[in-house]
């Protein structure tokens, strides 16, 4: 006797487990119900359960209305028909309604071609909007360095709100308002600077319409490398190899590293650089830092710091532990520091002429180069950042195609990487690479084996116990901010107690990362992105940090010792006790 | 002072149930006193005799016996009059009733039904 | 104590209350402490008689005499005649306008004849802020008798065999949610009532928490034994404020004797009741939306199923009452279920508790046994149209609800014949309307409130109320085609199919509703007409034929040359044309010109 619950769909009989909604057990049998404010990332706990948009709805036999597919748990013996007349009448309202309600300017939003609203009308055949009325008219929130929340573009499709609560949990929006003029917005509609936004840029990686965006900074850019008076260099994320061949029809996971290399030189850059280098200079400085506070009795656990969505998270939530994150900056603006000074001098090149650019994964970062403390010389050490959304679009703005392009390589001085580099850009990386420096540092032998799997892996919170000599080191990693939420009440609390803790605000890590190619909830492309990670890792001949010979070669040229006052100078800075609202 | 029982609750009840009993309006199952109380009967000492009349009705611990004041019956000379109706026998107008001679109205008519003849004005009085 | 030879019961609902008769009781209690009578008179507040219309009410026992309109000014004279001589103020009593008396008792008047008190049988006879006078009307002896001698599964028994029906306007088996409830595992439940009462005009609920307060906190008690909950929760409007003191005062009195908190009656039952306050929003009368407010989150309605039986408060099984029906609880075990069966029609057992309003003579709240027909209700008890206008619809069931015309008077009322004709039994609103009513003027004024209260969750209510409700202003402004008629329909049948709650699914309805019925009123807009007048933008200037005198002094003033006419013939004016400037009204030498 099956357990399983039998249900007709389009005359069809199929058999599921119970739990499942008429709209998976329709898929299981390849009907395809149109969705729009559905979002299912089960793998991070996240399902926007909300069922408002009313577009998957289907006629369920001895039912009044139409049923929502996406929340509808299948019963024995239920009929359901999916695209009757009269089902595809509701669809099609509520497609019309949602339309009525939007400004129609889709050839300068940045969401053309990419809008799940616009694939939608197309997809239902909708030439003719009926209902035509009043629209709500909320003016744009341009406040912030990292996200543009535009309310007229907004479905109510809450699916940032569940983002923002029930993972990140800091509790930023939510509906406001009553009636047709009601959107999601953070409390007292406040613009998103004046609140505790981390800008990790969840709520953009799973907004449908251009309701949220990054704030786009390719013109100035562009204006830079038409700049002949300006030395413009970029350097690039870990997580941008493994996903930017997605924007150019590639499958999720393809390692083009050589390709995207070449393709940023191709735009006129000065020099192509890697942040993986500036990755290894991190584990330097911080893998110092763990083992000078275990030498010398100082604040335990040790938290990366490297995510600046986590950084401002821990100011607002957790004001009094703030000597507890490690005092690195994060890799891309450590090579800005880096690029102003040593490399500037090496080539002779006029600090203040010089331009960096970050591509990144990651929105929050475009907020974190403005930080006041990320400065040196009274210079902020990082220009502008882009995403990898934002460079994908300026490649093909050059006219080229990045999937043919030849590969090659990162230019000398701060392109080389170590393995440990590579990693930074997924979950569970950074701790593995500072675990492989520590190691050697703290014992003094070779490391043999420097995969360390209990690190690797997309559950939310992990620890693993690594035994370097006498000493166990007990390490914690969580990704997403709801997990980190969880893994520092548990320090608090006393539950749990731990050396060194990674976090990363973003499901999956930097992979994941609000300004990556949309993933829309497949876990599948996370993995994808992580393998190739880790391939890379496994393809390099050095893939411990501190055997990068260009590492090696900095700290004896420029700044001597490792946590000495030099790299403190440059690479090391101070948190700021923030409100909560 | 929690009640404890259902017992308890109507024993309240009973307590309390004097207090609204004037709202019963069962025409049916109840004796209605009708009391004179216009101007003359006032002055005559009408106000005295329904006092009189709810605090022995109390004191009998009788239910279901109503004590309505009215306007002027008409029997001027006889004041304070007072009417008894009770369900299924014939509406007996009674003055002067004074306040000495309530007691015994309540005892003899009210709880016995005996007539008493010499306080009777008018014996087939139409019911008001 | 004194023994008492009068009760004054004077309306404390808040109708009267709006009326001053606090002044009347004042001044009552003033006079007849000054005249030597306060040992023997006895003042009271009581709910609502429901006579509305004739307030400020008072009720004067054992004499059972009935004062209407009473003012505080009038208390003097009702102590001098009434208390002292025992004289009726005639001018005080209510007149019949057919038979043209007076009439003394309040069981001969006809607005009273066809109502039969059950939820409201307590208002107007006791008074709320004392529960010892409602324990005198077998007040808690229904929760003694349930916790001594019947088992939970006894309870629900005899609410599955009454066949009291949810009075809230779903008309969903109460024993049945109960029994869901009762089943649902788990070991903390709860038990809401929903007074939420949010129908623009309904005052039922109002009426039964200002009169008789005890009557629901006992039924949540009994449902509370059924399900096996401790806590209850009253989700109560703030826009309530005597309900609210009123049930204030009655949780304490019940504590105080303990009728609630532990033990109850020395049982192993304990039961306890909070208020939780409203905020001003319509669309929190949702079961799932109220739930969601009680939980401190935004009231916004969740999907069903799970119903809240299985999971509602805090993910609780909870049960959710309309006040009015557990009004009706108590007596139903006190009187049993067969008692109640007899009441009624088949399959709408009891009474129901509806708010008359609208162009209707006696305006007020009024109790029926299911089964009494509509013509009863607006005629027998309404007192008929006001103004002797004549009769054009009855609107039931608030914004939620659809019209009922003339052919279908004599339907008798039941959840299921109202629905049979389009309309719904809601929660107990009666809007009458008579000829001069523009029914696109009704359907304007549900969706206007409507879609201000939708919560803005889904779709088809969010932007699908406020399209619907901009098609009817334009059709009120005469700027509506025949097309829009078409799309307006079709938009109302869709929203009502995908809405996600109550609020949206029912929105259109009074727009259903209407254009079934009066399809015509709805073209006349297209064509710029209103036929009842009532739409401003729509009124027009005519020329009177008879007065013309066929001077075509306005063909020539006229801006837009929209008057026709010869010479010595009656002119006309094309209507659809005209701007309705007035000139010609200023022109016409003999006052031909109608101004609308």
């Amino acid at each position: 006797m099956s357990d399983k619950i039998k249900l007709t769909i389009n005359k069809q009989i199929v058999e599921v487990n119970p739990g499942t909604t008429v709209l998976k057990a329709a898929k299981s049998i390849g009907i395809e119900i149109p969705t729009l404010c559905h979002m299912d990332l089960c793998d991070f706990e996240f399902v926007n359960k909300s069922a408002s948009c009313r577009v998957c709805v289907v006629e369920i036999e001895g039912r009044r209305n139409l049923a929502p597919s996406c929340v509808q748990k299948v019963e024995e013996g239920m009929v359901v028909k999916t695209h009757t007349p009269r089902a595809i009448r509701g669809r099609r309202t509520s497609v019309e309604l949602l339309l009525s309600n939007h400004p129609q300017e889709c050839f300068t939003c940045p969401k053309n071609l990419d809008c799940e609203l616009q694939k939608l009308a197309d997809d239902l055949n909708i030439r003719d909007i009926h209902y035509v009325g009043e629209k709500i008219n909320y003016e744009k929130d341009s406040s912030s360095f990292s996200i543009v929340k535009d309310p007229n573009k907004c479905i109510m499709c809450r699916r940032c709100e569940t983002m923002c609560n029930e993972v990140q949990t800091c509790g930023i929006l939510s509906g406001v308002g009553r009636g047709f003029d009601v959107i999601v917005a953070p409390a007292f509609k406040l613009p998103l600077q004046d609140t505790s936004c981390t800008f990790c840029g969840q709520c953009v990686a799973v907004c449908p319409t251009a309701a949220l965006t990054e704030s786009n900074r390719t013109r100035e850019v562009w204006r830079a490398l038409a700049d002949p008076t300006k030395h413009v260099i970029v350097q690039t994320a870990p997580a941008i190899r493994a996903a930017i061949g997605e924007e150019f029809g590639m499958e999720p996971g393809t390692l083009v590293t050589g390709e995207m290399v070449s393709s940023l030189r191709e735009l006129g850059f000065d020099g192509v650089f890697d942040t993986d280098f500036a990755a290894d200079l991190t584990i330097m400085e911080e893998a110092s830092e763990l083992v000078h506070r275990i030498e010398h009795n100082g604040t335990l656990p040790i938290l990366t710091s490297c995510c600046p969505a986590w950084v401002k998270f821990i100011e607002h939530n957790y004001p009094e532990m703030l000597d507890i994150p490690s005092s690195c900056k994060s890799p891309h603006i450590m090579f800005g520091a880096i690029a102003k000074t040593y490399y500037a001098e090496k080539n002779n090149i006029d600090p203040e002429d010089m331009v960096i650019v970050s591509v990144m994964p990651c929105v929050a970062k475009k907020a974190e180069a403005h930080r006041p403390e990320l400065t040196n010389y009274e210079d902020s050490n990082v220009d502008l950042v882009i995403t990898t959304r934002e460079a994908a679009a300026m490649i093909k703005e050059a006219g080229l195609d990045l999937k043919n392009m030849p590969k090659t390589d990162f230019d000398k001085m701060m392109g080389e990487s170590s393995g440990a580099g590579v990693i930074f850009g997924t979950t569970g990386g950074v701790i593995e690479a500072a675990t492989r420096t520590a190691y050697e540092w703290i014992t003094g032998e070779t490391l043999e084996d420097v995969e360390f799997n209990d690190m690797r892996g997309l559950e939310g919170i992990k620890s693993a116990t690594v035994n370097i000599g006498d000493l166990e080191l007990k390490i914690g990693i969580a990704h997403g901010l709801g997990n980190a939420r969880k893994l520092l009440d548990s320090i608090k609390s006393g539950e749990n107690e731990f050396h060194a803790i990674e976090i990363m605000a973003c499901p999956g890590g930097c992979i994941g990362g609000g300004g990556q190619p949309y993933h829309l909830g497949d876990s599948e492309i996370l993995k994808a992105r992580q393998n190739a990670l880790y391939a890379e890792d496994k393809g390099k001949k050095i893939r411990k940090s501190h055997e990068n010979t260009e590492i090696i070669k900095v700290y004896k040229e420029f700044l001597g010792e490792p946590y000495g006052e030099k790299a403190h100078e440059l690479l090391h800075t101070k948190y700021v006790k923030r409100e909560k609202l | 002072m929690s009640i404890k029982s259902l017992d308890e609750l109507m024993n309240i009840r009973k307590k309390h149930e004097e207090n609204v009993s004037l709202r019963d309006n069962d025409n049916t199952s109840q004796t209605k006193l009708l009391v004179g109380m216009a101007t003359c009967g006032i002055a005559s000492g009408a106000r005295e005799t329904l006092n009189e009349l709810l605090k022995e009705i109390k004191a009998q611990g009788l239910e279901n016996v109503k004590v309505v004041q009215v306007g002027c019956l008409g029997y001027c000379h006889s004041e304070p009059t007072v009417e008894v109706n009770i369900p299924g026998q014939d509406a007996i107008l009674y003055g002067p009733v004074t306040v000495d001679r309530v007691k015994e109205l309540v005892e003899r008519h009210i709880i016995n039904h005996e007539i008493i003849e010499e306080l009777v004005i008018n014996q087939n009085f139409d019911r008001a | 104590m004194s023994i008492y030879r009068l009760n004054i019961m004077v309306c404390g609902g808040t109708g009267c209350m709006a009326s001053d008769s606090q002044g009347i009781v004042d001044n009552f209690k003033d006079i007849l402490k000054e005249k030597g009578y306060d040992q023997e008179v006895q003042v009271l507040k009581t709910g609502c008689f429901g006579f509305c219309e004739q307030g400020p009410i008072i009720k004067i026992h054992p004499d059972n005499v009935f004062y209407v309109k009473v003012t505080p000014e009038d208390v003097e004279e009702i102590v001098d005649e009434h208390i002292i001589k025992g004289r009726r103020v005639e001018r005080l009593l209510y007149e019949d306008p057919d038979l043209k008396e007076k009439i003394n008792e309040q069981s001969d008047m006809s607005f009273y004849k066809p109502q039969l008190r059950i939820a409201l049988r307590n208002c107007g006879l006791i008074n709320p802020e004392d529960i010892f006078e409602y324990i005198a009307y077998r007040g808690y002896e229904a929760l003694g008798t349930v916790l001594k001698n019947q088992s939970p599964e006894d309870v629900i028994n005899t609410m599955i065999q009454s066949n009291l029906r949810g009075r809230g306007g779903g008309g969903f088996p109460t024993g049945l949610k109960w029994k869901f409830a009762n089943k649902a595992p788990g070991d903390e439940k709860y038990i809401i009532c929903n007074a939420d009462e949010g129908d623009p005009g309904a005052f039922m609920d109002r009426s039964i928490l200002e009169g008789d307060p005890h009557s629901v906190l006992e039924a949540m008690a009994i449902a509370g034994y059924a399900i096996g909950a401790e806590t209850g929760l009253i989700y109560i409007r703030a826009e309530y404020p005597l309900a609210i003191k009123r049930l204030e005062i009655a949780i304490d009195q019940a504590k105080e004797q303990g009728l609630l908190g532990k033990n109850i009656f020395g049982s192993d039952f304990n039961f306890n009741i909070k208020l939780k306050y409203g905020a001003g929003a319509f669309v929190c009368g949702e079961e799932t939306a109220l739930i969601a407010s009680t939980e401190g989150l935004r009231g916004e309605p969740r999907n069903k199923p799970p119903f809240p039986a299985t999971s509602g408060f805090k993910g609780k099984p909870t049960n959710v009452n309309n006040v009015e029906t557990l009004a009706n609880v108590a007596p139903i075990i006190l009187n049993g279920p067969e008692w109640f069966n007899k009441i009624g029609t088949e399959k709408s057992n009891g009474t129901k508790v509806f708010a008359l309003a609208g162009a209707i003579n006696n305006v007020g709240l009024v109790e029926v046994p299911m089964g009494t027909t509509l013509r009863e209700i607006v005629y027998d008890i309404g007192g008929g149209i006001r103004g002797g206008k004549a009769f054009k619809a009855v609107q039931t069931g608030g914004p939620s609800g659809g019209v009922i015309t003339t052919k279908d008077l004599d339907t008798p009322i039941d959840y299921d014949s109202l629905q049979a004709i389009g309309s719904m039994m809601g929660s107990g609103g009666m809007i009458v309307m008579d000829e001069d009513t523009c029914m696109v003027s009704i359907a304007k004024f549900y969706l206007d409130f409507t879609q201000e209260e939708s919560c803005g969750k889904c779709t088809p209510c969010r932007i699908g109320t406020k399209r619907i409700f901009e098609y009817l202003e334009k059709l009120t402004e005469g700027k509506a085609t025949m097309d829009d008629l078409h799309n307006l329909k079709e938009l109302c049948e869709s929203v009502k199919d995908t809405a996600l709650c109550g609020l949206g699914q029912t929105a259109p309805n009074p727009v259903l509703s209407t254009m079934e019925y009066y399809w015509d009123e709805y073209v006349a807009h297209v064509n710029g007409h209103c036929p009842t007048k009532e739409c401003k933008a729509l009124l027009s200037y005519t020329i009177d034929a008879e007065k013309c005198i066929g001077c075509t002094a306005c063909v020539k003033k006229c801006p837009v040359d929209c008057i026709s006419g010869e010479r010595k013939e009656p002119h006309v004016i094309d209507e659809a044309v005209c701007i309705k400037c007035g000139a010609c009204y200023d022109v016409c030498p003999v006052d031909a010109v109608i101004k609308p």
